[in-house]
């Protein structure tokens, strides 16, 4: 959750202990859901007729701060309370460890609204399960830094995962990884063909990495480019839902190919198209001018003048057209509705504008 | 102009990694050289450089299970292609245990070196990654640019460098004091390694470490060189940066590591691993 955002949410419901964050940008928000069955004693509350069950946010560095050292803790301590009191607005986590020895911590809160995403799982066109392994191996391909991924699907039933190249940088000079897994490497596999979705690596990475710890295995439910793709663990006491948003897609497939369209890739055989006959001739009829088309990738020390910039060039066959309005909508808190949707806000609870003013 | 190759053995590619990840150390771009016979990674000595240049050779026999290079025209049979070898090394670093390892010269949006690594995995088939690395084709015209740099009279021919770890913590430390570096050797084994700054000198010497005879072409270097005071140092200062680059990329310790030096013009590294030499040429600072 710290990889997510700097608050906690803290909300206890009938069904259990809801821990949620969110990040600044409102892309991407997670939600763990201890059963009461995962505590020796759970106590929510009461509600009344017009109360409704105590929630705070904390930040998040002081709650971890208790927890700091984990096979310390592991060895030390007995039990760990968490306790609400709203009327001296503190939260207590009081560790009981060895010895008779209790460290107690008491959190300032802030009372919040409820925070909840909008997503609906069932309405999703496609689905995936895999073990969480499988796509931490997968994952793994990608550089530490890569910010964001495009998962596909293409022929054969494979699933693909691969590095998302901006179209503002300079496509042909940026490597492209692309990774295949075959249907059977899933647990279950239901997905609209041809579809596609790009999201952050980064907040998904956290996830994985608690799902691999915990041995779990990992849904993933998607739609459209542009609708949020909810990632969801399951076990007996711990449901754990993380929604992140996707890249909406304004180019229609059947645009003229970019680096990015990857409905237009083919499953990697072993003969690829290999085209260079025609390019080498271009270059080597214009040997003996003033110089054969610049290199696409980097400026070659030509003997041409400083001012011919590589860059301004067209090469042929380079990608036309404008490139994709790259947002991340926050729209599954309802802040940001597509025109000709019902008003699904109205229904649902918005989140309250934070502190600094941020929506 | 075609190019494909296949690496199945897991220890080739490993070697084959290390190499590349040594000369991705030292050059943010370079100039991979292919033959029929051979592979070279070239940097040439632009100003952008530094003035350092590099000239490592492998034969590809030794790494590739399969190679099939066809150059630009039959008489230059041959490609040329601008390369960061970062990316090589990337998308080599994951292929740890890979089954078999594709490289193969593409052309589809723009030219690339397409890395295909076939893994290993629980289902019926195996998983694939590909890794797409921008490449530029230098044309023929420019072949001139990256040729092997000529060895040019050296005062100092051929010295055995100290055991590298032991160069490469003392340089490591030495550049925390001062930017450039002083070597100086002469042909009776000894070289000394100096920086001088205004508050302090440092100079670490090493001794013992033998000069193997230069074995030129005509053989009259080595007639030289006995005219020559074997006890006399020639030196040249250069940027403790290069040194330290080169040193700290070394992945695996060389079979052989020797240098050659020109008085205040220019030091030649010499390193030799059983299939592979890497040249590395570092100018001296005026």
């Amino acid at each position: 959750l710290s990889r997510i955002g700097d608050e906690l949410y803290l909300e206890p419901t009938e069904n259990g202990l809801s821990l949620r964050a969110v990040n600044s940008s409102r892309s991407a928000f997670a939600s763990f859901l201890f059963a009461p069955l995962f505590f020796q004693l759970y106590e929510p509350g009461s509600t009344g007729p017009d109360t409704e069950l105590f929630r705070c946010k904390v930040h998040m560095k002081s709650f971890l701060g208790v927890f700091r050292s984990l096979p310390s803790l592991e060895k030390s301590v007995g039990k760990c309370l968490i306790l609400l009191k709203p009327r001296a607005s503190r939260l207590v986590l009081q560790l009981h460890c060895k010895y008779g020895v209790t460290k107690t911590h008491n959190l300032a809160f802030q009372e919040c609204e409820r925070l909840q995403a909008v997503f609906d799982t069932q309405r999703c066109a496609s689905r995936l399960c895999a073990p969480a392994r499988v796509l931490a191996e997968a994952v793994v391909h990608f550089p530490p830094t890569l910010a964001e991924v495009t998962l596909g699907t293409g022929p054969g039933g494979k699933i693909s995962l691969r590095n998302y190249v901006e179209d503002e940088a300079e496509p042909s000079k940026m490597m492209v990884t692309e990774l295949w897994l075959a249907e059977d490497e899933f647990q279950s596999v239901a997905v609209a063909p041809g579809s596609h979705i790009t999201f952050c690596l980064k907040e998904f990475r956290g996830l994985l990495s608690f799902a691999e710890a915990s041995n779990l295995p990992l849904t993933i439910h998607f739609d459209e480019p542009g609708r949020p793709v909810v990632f969801t663990l399951d076990d007996t006491v711990l449901e754990v839902h993380l929604v992140l948003a996707t890249l909406s897609d304004l180019k229609s497939n059947s645009q003229s190919p970019s680096t990015n369209s990857v409905s237009h890739l083919p499953v990697p055989s072993d003969d690829f198209a290999d085209d260079l006959e025609s390019y080498m001739a271009a270059m080597e009829t214009s040997e003996g001018g003033s110089g054969g088309p610049p290199s696409p990738t980097f400026p070659l020390r030509t003997p041409r003048p400083a001012e011919s910039d590589p860059e301004e060039e067209e090469e042929e066959g380079a990608v036309p057209g404008t490139p994709p309005h790259k947002k991340f909508r926050s729209l599954f808190f309802g802040s940001v509705m597509t025109p000709g949707r019902p008003g699904l806000a109205t229904t649902l609870d918005v989140l309250a504008e934070d502190s600094d003013g941020e929506c | 102009m075609r190019f494909r190759a296949k690496i199945v053995d897991l220890a080739c590619l490993n070697h084959f990694s290390r190499i590349i990840n040594t000369i991705a150390r030292l050059a943010k771009t370079c100039v991979l050289r292919l033959t029929v016979c051979k592979l070279y990674f070239i940097l040439s000595d632009k100003v952008a450089n530094g003035g350092a240049s590099m000239w490592c050779e492998l034969s590809q026999g030794n790494f590739f299970d399969e190679f099939q290079m066809e150059g630009v025209a039959a008489e230059h049979n041959e490609i040329y292609l601008e390369l960061v070898p970062e990316n090589l090394s990337r998308a080599l670093k994951t292929a740890q245990s890979a089954k078999a390892v594709k490289i193969k010269l593409t052309n589809k949006h723009c030219p690339c070196l397409r890395v295909a690594v076939e893994l290993p995995s629980l289902s019926s088939s195996s998983r694939i990654v590909t890794h797409d690395i921008p490449v530029g084709v230098i044309p023929r015209r420019m072949w001139n640019d990256f040729r092997e740099p000529n060895v040019p009279d050296f005062d100092v021919s051929l010295i055995y460098l100290p055991v590298l770890k032991t160069m490469k913590s003392v340089v490591e430390r030495m550049k925390n004091l001062s930017n450039f570096i002083v070597i100086e050797a002469n042909l009776s084994g000894e070289m000394n390694l100096k920086i001088e700054t205004d508050l302090v000198s440092v100079t670490t010497h090493f001794k013992d470490l033998g000069n193997p005879p230069w074995a030129s072409e005509d053989g009259c270097q080595s007639s030289e060189a006995q005219g020559r005071n074997i006890e006399s140092m020639a030196e040249a200062c250069i940027d403790i940066k290069k040194l330290q680059q080169l040193l700290a990329g070394q992945q695996v310790n060389p079979t052989k590591a020797l240098c050659n030096i020109v008085r205040k013009r220019i030091v030649h590294f010499i390193l030799l691993h059983e299939e592979v030499s890497l040249q590395y040429f570092i100018p001296a600072i005026a």
